[in-house]
């Protein structure tokens, strides 16, 4: 066992803390919602300087732009931007999830036409999977491809899609053959968001953003070089973007939580707790027994998670695959942020309601109601709960 | 950055297992929880022979001089065997004696602890149950022409007193945190066993009225005292939680192993998703428990300057995962979980032993809430 880093990790983390301390942006001026065109051009301002740094896809080979980092600096980079509280990184679904499925799978021609735009934020994606008959059990999909000439011809529609309304492209899952069983006839196609016959329809979320998207399909051309790996094989490219979209979530959000506990330690000594709950008198939140057991519960709880990810970190870094801490990882996060965020919304007692962001209680507000979302995206709580009993534990399957 | 423990550290772990198993069955400590003490000589000179007792007392004292890494590996194993008697106390109080800068008494009593002759634990809590020393109010007052201190006092949850031979006792000496290093049964001093629901460590409660010793029984005072006391208490903390993940292990490998083979309606009970969706909490809290407990240690063995936050951490948390997958085991047992029978018992009531330990979760959060609050 060795916590330390190594000296290779350290000089990473000094360097990249020596340039985020020149190279940080302003923080955006308006409201930072993603679908407020000017926040999502400083978004791709901020990858693009990332990128021309050697900060944008790490992990990914020296070959293909990345610099073969090693899963522990990739978690320094996340633990330093979070650090300097940087904005988000909006091409995070390319880099961490359909980039390394195209390196892995994807033939010369899509590594070329597509990598390094995931790299410099030029090209933004989003992932075609779930559609409304089909959440959880994502291989019942219905969305068919036909076969026409050189191309296939999609139809149908997909729903909860992230990104997809500022998207350029799409890592799209499609029915090829319907009369296989249901996790052999998917082929995994990246489909030009410009081409014709899709409409993409913005959902808005509770939390009052339109972040997430339902995609319609109607007679759709996409040119048969455009399969990612086989036909008919799509459902283990899924599997392998599903596992590493687990993995990506949980170390942006790391940045999230921390962030927010911050803001709202900072806020305490400014929220007033009523004199009715404590018989020696007004006080602030700070003060208040109550309040300090929720903030240090929230504290602790976010310190484990980052333990219990970095152990998954170096178990991929050593075995080559994550260990049974690696399938826990989202499960705790998203119901750690709904404890938080709870936590957070009863410190602010009736201020907790107000949904201005501009101050402190908006944002309390806006991330409790997002954090719902948590616990269904990528993979319900049951769903993983299914996965670590079957794979983990060994039960048979329930369902 | 490497969490897989050595090769040594897996050796030392599966020697002190096969030592276990060999030892301390379930049926011995069951006898054991039965006695007055819940100490076996045969069994203590065993830990000792092996260097367990001494695992972390320095190399000079006749200890292994190893860190609170191996010490966690050890006592990881040790909570899963559920291992009665006063090894937590003992080296709570020893670690104490080594890091208190008295080379006289270091000296006199650190030989016979490694060597399994003496055991020693430390008097801290009082009525008010606060683990901070700060709340401290026995007294110590000096006696005039060097005439050695006089010490009153009423300490309460004292761990294994019945068998320590020496008694650290803590005290206030004016504004000041004084520490005394008492053998066990001196004129004045009462020992009376509290009865308790986890059998396999006996508490105590232990008077002093009008007792005087001599000047040399001061072990340590002020700031050096409240240091030592720190650092001892970090360390065993760190066991304490350890022995919480060998616990949550047992008790989840046996739940698991139960709720495949327990059949109900035609089927193993672990074929219903309400089961399953338990046992995989049993894992998350487990394996959350066992990141957290070896960072810890990793941080006191390195001296980290987070270190009591990263301690108070991991006992919240440990503290409280224990005592959940304790009853969650339970209650996928159903009947038979419950009984005096089954060994889920002992697992559940060391839990509660252990989260009470060196402070429960209310404890260490509010330690917490000093650091990142108040700072």
């Amino acid at each position: 066992m060795d916590l330390t880093l190594s000296p290779s990790e350290r000089a990473f983390r000094d360097e990249l803390r020596a340039w985020l301390a020149s190279n940080l942006p302003e923080p955006f001026a308006g409201q930072a919602h993603s679908e407020d065109r000017d926040y999502l051009e400083y978004l791709r301002a901020w990858q693009r300087r990332l990128f021309e740094a050697g900060y944008s896809g790490l992990t990914w080979p020296a070959a293909f732009g990345g610099r073969g980092a090693t899963p522990v600096e990739q978690s320094l980079f996340v633990e330093e931007m979070a650090r300097a509280k940087a904005p988000d990184v909006v091409g995070a679904i390319g880099i961490g999830l359909i980039g390394p499925t195209i390196i892995a799978i994807g033939s010369d021609e899509q590594k070329a036409a597509y990598l390094e735009p995931i790299l410099s934020g030029d090209q933004i994606w989003c992932q075609g999977f779930s559609e409304p008959d089909s959440g959880s059990d994502l291989a019942s999909l219905a969305t068919r491809a036909v076969r026409d000439g050189d191309d296939f011809i999609v139809n149908g529609q997909k729903i909860w899609t992230s990104y997809a309304h500022v998207a350029d492209y799409c890592f799209l899952l499609v029915r090829t053959d319907s009369a296989a069983q249901k996790h052999k006839g998917i082929t995994c196609l990246l489909v030009d968001m410009k081409s014709e016959g899709i409409t993409v329809k913005p959902l808005r979320m509770m939390s009052g953003d339109a972040a997430f998207n339902e995609i319609f399909f109607s007679d759709v051309r996409v040119p048969a070089g455009q399969v990612l790996g086989e036909i008919d094989g799509g459902w283990r490219v899924a599997i392998t973007a599903l596992m590493n979209e687990r993995a990506n979530l949980g170390a942006a959000v790391r940045v999230m939580l921390a962030r927010f506990l911050e803001t709202l330690i900072a806020a305490l000594p400014e929220i007033p707790r009523p004199s009715s709950s404590h018989p020696s008198g007004s006080m602030s939140a700070a003060e208040d027994p109550l309040v300090r057991q929720k903030i240090a519960q929230a504290h602790l709880d976010l310190e484990v998670f980052g333990m219990t990810a970095d152990r998954a970190l170096a178990r991929v870094a050593t075995d080559g695959v994550p260990g049974p801490e690696g399938s826990i990882l989202k499960l705790f996060w998203s119901e750690l942020n709904q404890r938080m965020t709870q936590g957070a919304m009863e410190i602010a007692g009736p201020y907790a309601q107000l949904a201005d962001e501009q101050e402190v209680w908006g944002e309390i507000s806006y991330a409790y109601l997002r954090a719902r979302g948590n616990t269904i995206e990528a993979g319900t709580s049951e769903v993983l709960r299914n996965i670590i009993a079957e794979r983990v534990l060994g039960f048979p399957k329930s369902y | 950055m490497d969490f897989e423990l050595s090769k040594p550290q897996k050796l030392l772990q599966s020697s002190v297992r096969e030592l276990l198993s060999r030892e301390c069955p379930t049926e011995r400590v069951r006898e054991l929880m039965a006695t007055e003490t819940a100490f076996d000589e045969g069994l203590w000179q065993h830990l000792a022979d092996q260097g367990l007792i001494g695992l972390t007392l320095p190399e000079e004292h006749e200890g292994m001089g190893l860190g609170a890494v191996e010490l966690a590996a050890v006592a990881e194993v040790m909570g899963s065997f559920c291992l009665p008697g006063p090894f937590l106390s003992n080296h709570w109080a020893s670690t104490l004696l080594a890091t208190a800068g008295n080379n006289n008494l270091a000296e006199a009593y650190l030989e016979p602890i490694v060597d399994g002759t003496l055991r020693a634990t430390i008097a801290l809590l009082e009525a008010s149950g606060d683990w901070d020393p700060a709340g401290v109010t026995a007294t110590a007052k000096a006696q005039p022409a060097g005439g050695g201190y006089r010490l009153d006092g009423n300490k309460l949850f004292v761990s294994d007193a019945d068998t320590a031979g020496l008694i650290l006792w803590v005290a206030r000496l004016g504004d000041e945190l004084a520490i005394f290093s008492l053998s066990a049964g001196i004129a004045g001093m009462e020992i009376e066993a509290m009865p308790a629901i986890d059998a396999t460590r006996k508490l105590y409660r232990v008077t002093l009225s009008d007792v005087t010793v001599p000047s040399d029984r001061l072990l340590a005072g002020g700031e050096q005292a409240r240091a030592a006391l720190a650092f001892a208490t970090r360390e065993a903390t760190i066991a304490a939680c350890a022995e919480l993940v060998g616990g949550m292990q047992w008790i989840t490998n046996t739940t698991v192993e139960y709720a495949k083979s327990r059949q109900q309606f035609g089927k193993p009970i672990g074929a219903f998703q309400a089961v399953q969706h338990r046992c995989a909490d049993l894992l998350l809290h487990l394996e959350s428990a066992r990141s957290a407990t070896y960072s810890a240690a990793w941080a006191v063995a390195e001296n980290d300057p987070e270190v009591d936050r990263l301690v108070s951490v991991t006992k919240a948390y440990c503290s409280d995962a224990a005592r959940e997958v304790a009853s969650s085991g339970i209650q996928v047992h159903g009947g038979i979980g419950f009984t005096w029978e089954h060994d889920l018992q002992l697992y559940f009531k060391r839990a509660k032993s252990n989260e009470l330990l060196f402070g429960d979760a209310t404890y260490h959060r509010e330690r917490i809430a000093r650091m990142i609050i108040d700072r």
